[in-house]
């Protein structure tokens, strides 16, 4: 028991100091290598999280991990001891089928133990199998039921504006998501009410639940039509998997924060284990031993070769 | 000539809305471009920072509303009741209600109120589906006088409730000194022989009624149920225990509206002789608001009708 206490204790300090580490890194280039480097580890915990739940959705998880690395160590400001300060920027993972990610990286930032994540989708668990925001901190909205997240977002950047406070509002969006007509509800009040500081970010890896996007729904050309519903996108479309890439498409979203804008992400369903990568099939279904041991051979392969 | 006594709920509301707008800062307003009709306009233009008109898209405009209330504010959010509760039903439940966002839906124009533009646009499910969704308040108030002192009390509720307006010109059947309770039944007339449960517009009805049938000899009970939901079972049993029978009556289906909830809590505590006035499952049509009541089973007369066989049975 003691033991058990006192390995908790000095993995919390490894958790502190491994952040303090990433976080606090002034070289852009080395600061971008590392939070690579996360990104990747937390595609390992979230892969083995999968394998021994037996569910939950392993595609959107893997897809958004540096979008959500990078913005949790290099943007966001976020308070984990005081999760709910008015001041903090807000997330709002909307496609949140991807929460497996979300939750590894709240809980390296400390908003709750990391023995949690082994209870994910387990009854009484304060981690549910979408996000919910009354029983995990840091969780700013609940998510999952797709279209909602550009909505929300909206309210709560023209929050920001009544309040007078710069906070910044992130909307992740997936294929999904923009399949839902109230999206495109929100992006046309967004256009009509602009308040400053609110990124709708595309993980625009191009595979949905049932097949690919243009078998399902095509959304192409996707930056015209933001365009046409008047909302300010990004003429480049930037790599998701690329740490440096996500960064200076967050330096265009401060050059452009007066206005709602959107920014297009290439990015890969199941990103890491080459046979579930743009497969439709890996969108939720259970990680057989099999493929287990064939992917998680990957990953940390990937990530012996990320090491600094 | 105008009768003095007669005023919508939507002037009511209003009204409301341009006091509260100054005595709550976080209040903010928002509606689905049916403004002037609801009557949030007034609103609007007094507090323009503070009112967005979304257009016609009830569901964007709830979950707008949704994040607000996360970031500290009080939104009220309007729409005519049949779009508001079935359109953006599923973003009434997993944003406002799953949540537990301190957001107020007006359902405006519910019940038949919207009497000429017919079925299409009249509600009468909105009862049975927002009662149906945990941690939200369903309130009817009876008159413009309750639905003000709803406003009130519920836009420093920490929790959403939902709140359905009338559209046309009612009677008042409260005074100001009388305060509505949220989550109470209220007692307008003491009887023995039968209750009548009554909620919304209804409510006058059952209080006419109810005289016309002491004439006959028959002392009824008026209750007026404007909290739906959570219900007052204490005094609801209370009433049953002594009068044996209870009739419920509402502008709005049968199935799954007050008198089923009413049905569903006397079952469980005190089972009495009951019957149910309410639109028989049937979608509505065109027509003067009074004659669409009394055409689908709404008023004094079928009130005392039910209430005869009930006690005579």
């Amino acid at each position: 028991m003691k033991l058990q206490k006192m390995s908790i204790i000095t993995d919390e300090k490894l958790r502190r100091k491994s952040l303090q580490d990433i976080e606090g890194e002034t070289d852009l280039l080395q600061k971008a290598a590392k939070i690579r480097y996360f990104a990747q580890q937390c595609r390992v915990d979230v892969f083995e999280m999968l394998y021994k739940r037996g569910n939950g959705h392993w595609g959107g998880s893997a897809s958004v991990a540096e979008i959500l690395s990078t913005l949790y160590l290099h943007f966001l400001k976020t308070y984990p001891e005081n999760p709910k300060n008015p001041d903090r920027d807000r997330l709002i993972l909307s496609k949140g089928h991807a929460a497996p990610m979300l939750y590894n990286i709240l809980a390296k930032k400390g908003f709750f133990p990391m023995e949690e994540l082994s209870t994910f989708r387990e009854l009484n668990s304060i981690l549910q199998g979408h996000p919910c925001m009354n029983k995990t901190q840091g969780v700013d909205i609940s998510s999952g039921p797709l279209g909602h997240g550009i909505s929300v977002g909206l309210g709560m950047a023209l929050a920001a504006r009544l309040q007078k406070k710069d906070y910044w509002t992130f909307v992740i969006v997936g294929e999904g998501c923009l399949n839902e007509g109230q999206s495109w509800e929100g992006i046309m009040a967004a256009a009509k009410f602009t308040p400053p500081r609110l990124v709708i970010m595309v993980d625009y890896n191009k595979v949905q639940l049932d097949g690919p996007c243009s078998d399902i729904m095509p959304l192409d050309p996707l930056s015209d039509k933001f365009k046409a519903f008047n909302i300010n996108v990004a003429e480049k479309v930037y790599d998701g998997h690329d740490v440096l890439d996500i960064m200076k498409s967050l330096d265009w979203a401060k050059e452009n924060q007066k206005n709602p804008s959107a920014i297009i992400y290439k990015t890969h369903k199941g990103k890491g284990v080459s046979f579930m990568e743009d497969n439709y099939k890996w969108h939720g279904s259970t990680i057989d031993d099999e493929s287990y041991t064939r992917g998680k051979g990957e990953l940390i392969e990937t990530l012996m070769k990320l090491k600094i | 000539m105008k009768n003095p006594d007669l005023i919508s709920m939507r002037q009511a509301l209003g009204d409301v809305l341009l006091k509260l707008g100054d005595e709550v800062p976080e209040l903010v307003v928002l509606d689905s471009d049916v403004s002037s009709s609801t009557q949030t306009i007034h609103f609007g233009k007094k507090f323009p920072d503070r009112f967005f008109n979304v257009g016609v898209a009830e569901a964007n405009m709830v979950d707008i509303a949704g994040g607000m209330a996360t970031c500290g504010f009080r939104p009220v959010a309007s729409a005519f009741a049949i779009f508001l509760t079935l359109k953006a039903a599923e973003q009434i439940s997993n944003i406002i209600c799953y949540n537990k966002l301190p957001v107020i839906l007006l359902g405006g124009y519910a019940g038949l109120s919207d009497s000429f533009d017919g079925a299409s646009h009249q509600s009468i499910t909105d009862i049975a589906v927002m009662r149906a969704m945990p941690n939200l308040n369903v309130i009817d108030p009876a008159d413009a006088i309750e639905l003000t002192q709803a406003m009130q009390q519920m836009i420093t509720y920490d929790g959403p409730s939902y709140i359905r307006i009338s559209r046309n010109p009612r009677p008042l059947l409260f005074e100001n000194d009388e305060p509505f309770k949220f989550g109470k039944i209220r007692k307008i007339q003491e009887g023995s022989d039968m209750t009548i449960a009554a909620c919304g517009v209804t409510v006058s009805m059952a209080i006419d009624a109810a005289s016309e049938l002491k004439s006959k000899g028959i002392s009824a009970e008026v209750l007026n149920i404007s909290t739906i939901k959570p219900l007052d079972v204490d005094t609801l049993v209370r009433s049953v225990q002594k009068t044996g029978c209870i009739l419920t009556v509402e502008e709005h289906t049968i199935c799954g509206g007050m008198g089923s909830a009413v049905a569903e809590a006397l079952m469980k505590n005190h089972p009495v002789k009951m019957d149910f006035i309410g639109i028989s499952d049937t979608f509505t049509e065109t027509g003067s608001y009074l004659e669409l009541l009394k055409k689908y089973g709404i008023s004094k007369e079928s009130i005392k009708d039910k209430v005869l066989k009930l006690v005579t049975e």
